[in-house]
């Protein structure tokens, strides 16, 4: 191959004269965890409380639930982005929807991002909190009943501790999900991790030492992520339940 | 808002996104989802292999795959592809691919490690006695393969495949990041040009949205009718 290696790169001056490509790099991965940690507090949130109302007996709200986890299923990640970043500022009342078209960066492309991502995984975590809640013996529910628990103590005390310890493996990797999926914003203007690489190869010319560090740091986050869920599964296992096995596919 | 919505702007340009754009979408689908099954099978066998290394091999390109972003993945393709080209056919400069070629074989090479990992579950499920079975028969491991686990682990894979493939329709709008005109590129060109943003990605969205849950309620339907009653 005819290509000129320079793995020196990294620690020359980026022209943005914020320091070096590493630094790039760096700021890159501070806002792909910032966007991924921020969206999955609100896909957590969200979805749990759009999962739970799947199960409840009142069909309103499951449909409602059900047709909000359609919605954001069968919708490109992309094609959302652009809907949270070009057009949702044009339906909000004006001054709010001016303010947000005149954020300064990171924030503009940021708040879009977070929002987008959070409320996409939203919906798969929905899926997975209700699929977890299903797995369950029916006796659980009924036996928090017998035991005069209202509905909403028999989700808090008895459904969902169990639920969650079961659904830890998938949600798992929507955590990575959400994570890979942060880079999407970078079609919206965040510099995030694989934005910063793409700048180092459109500045510096080094295409395959921004990709493969970029490649490397991505990796380094996935183990990071398997064995701290690892250790977290251990530490919040009961001892003789097994959970039942669930995959669903997708990315 | 929706006083000044310009329904005209569709109507003036839906010919050319479906004509241009979804036709590059579906190709493009058609084509990944194709190569990808039959490569990610490949993987799937080599992943199952009792030969270690290929086994090592295998899950390492797989596990590799499913941890970078699919459009870290794209990048490195568009980029990579031309030196490989160089080095297979022996020239000294990076050959050119285009956008579409160069896309064909990204979205084959990384949707292969999710087909991968469906297919490994689809040759689990058929018992092992089965490959026992073809053994005792006295067929080699190709004709244990192609004639008895594989007919099998597709049609109990069925529904999970075409999931797969809605999803990688949906995955295939990233090619934007190469300016190329898929049907969300044809979309955001026709945005920008009339400056109709609003207008434009509504419709991209409902387009999605139709076809994406008009096939998932489609597998669901199929689902029930290929599902083998154990």
């Amino acid at each position: 191959m005819n290509y000129n290696w320079n793995w020196r790169i990294f620690f020359e001056a980026s022209p943005d004269g914020r320091g070096t490509y590493l630094d790039t790099l760096i700021n890159g991965l501070g806002f792909t965890l910032a966007t991924a940690l921020s969206a999955w507090v609100m896909a957590l949130l969200i979805g749990s409380i759009l999962g739970v109302l799947r199960t409840t007996p009142n069909k309103w709200l499951v449909r409602f639930g059900n047709a909000y986890v359609e919605l954001f299923r069968n919708i490109p990640l992309l094609v959302q982005m652009f809907l949270w970043f070009f057009v949702l500022p044009e339906f909000l009342p004006k001054a709010l929807g001016t303010a947000m078209k005149q954020m300064t960066p990171p924030w503009a492309s940021l708040v879009p991002a977070v929002l987008c991502l959070g409320f996409f995984t939203a919906a798969r975590v929905a899926e997975q909190v209700r699929a977890g809640i299903q797995a369950l013996p029916r006796g659980q529910g009924m036996a928090g009943t017998a035991l005069g628990l209202t509905t909403p103590q028999t989700y808090r005390y008895v459904l969902l501790p169990m639920a969650f310890r079961v659904i830890l493996p998938p949600l798992t990797s929507e955590f990575m999900n959400i994570i890979k999926n942060s880079s999407v914003a970078l079609t919206i203007g965040l510099v995030e991790l694989t934005a910063a690489a793409r700048s180092i190869q459109e500045f510096s010319f080094q295409v395959f030492e921004a990709f493969t560090a970029a490649t490397i740091v991505y990796i380094v986050i996935n183990v990071i992520v398997v064995l701290g869920m690892r250790l977290l599964e251990k530490r919040v296992q009961i001892p003789g339940f097994v959970g039942p096995s669930m995959n669903t596919g997708g990315h | 808002m929706l006083g000044q919505f310009d329904f005209n702007v569709i109507e003036r340009s839906w010919v050319y996104l479906f004509r241009e754009g979804m036709t590059f979408t579906l190709t493009l689908t058609a084509l990944a989802m194709t190569g990808g099954i039959i490569f990610g099978t490949l993987l799937a066998m080599l992943r199952l292999s009792s030969i270690k290394p290929l086994a090592w091999v295998a899950g390492v390109y797989v596990n590799l795959m499913r941890s970078i972003p699919l459009v870290l993945v794209i990048f490195w393709f568009y980029f990579l592809v031309p030196y490989i080209g160089a080095y297979i056919i022996g020239s000294s400069q990076p050959i050119k691919v285009g956008a579409f070629y160069s896309s064909v074989i990204t979205f084959t090479l990384f949707e292969a490690a999710y087909y991968c990992e469906i297919m490994r579950a689809g040759i689990q499920s058929v018992s092992r006695g089965q490959v026992s079975a073809g053994y005792a028969l006295g067929l080699d491991y190709w004709q244990v393969m192609g004639k008895v686990i594989l007919p099998q682990a597709f049609r109990n894979m069925i529904p999970i495949l075409l999931t797969q493939t809605i999803v990688l329709f949906q995955d295939t709008s990233l090619v934007y990041v190469l300016s190329i005109t898929d049907f969300l590129g044809a979309a955001s060109k026709v945005a920008q040009r009339d400056g109709r943003l609003v207008e434009m990605y509504l419709f991209a969205a409902l387009v999605y949205f139709v076809i994406c849950f008009g096939g998932s309620l489609l597998v669901k339907q199929l689902q029930k009718k290929v599902a083998i009653v154990r």
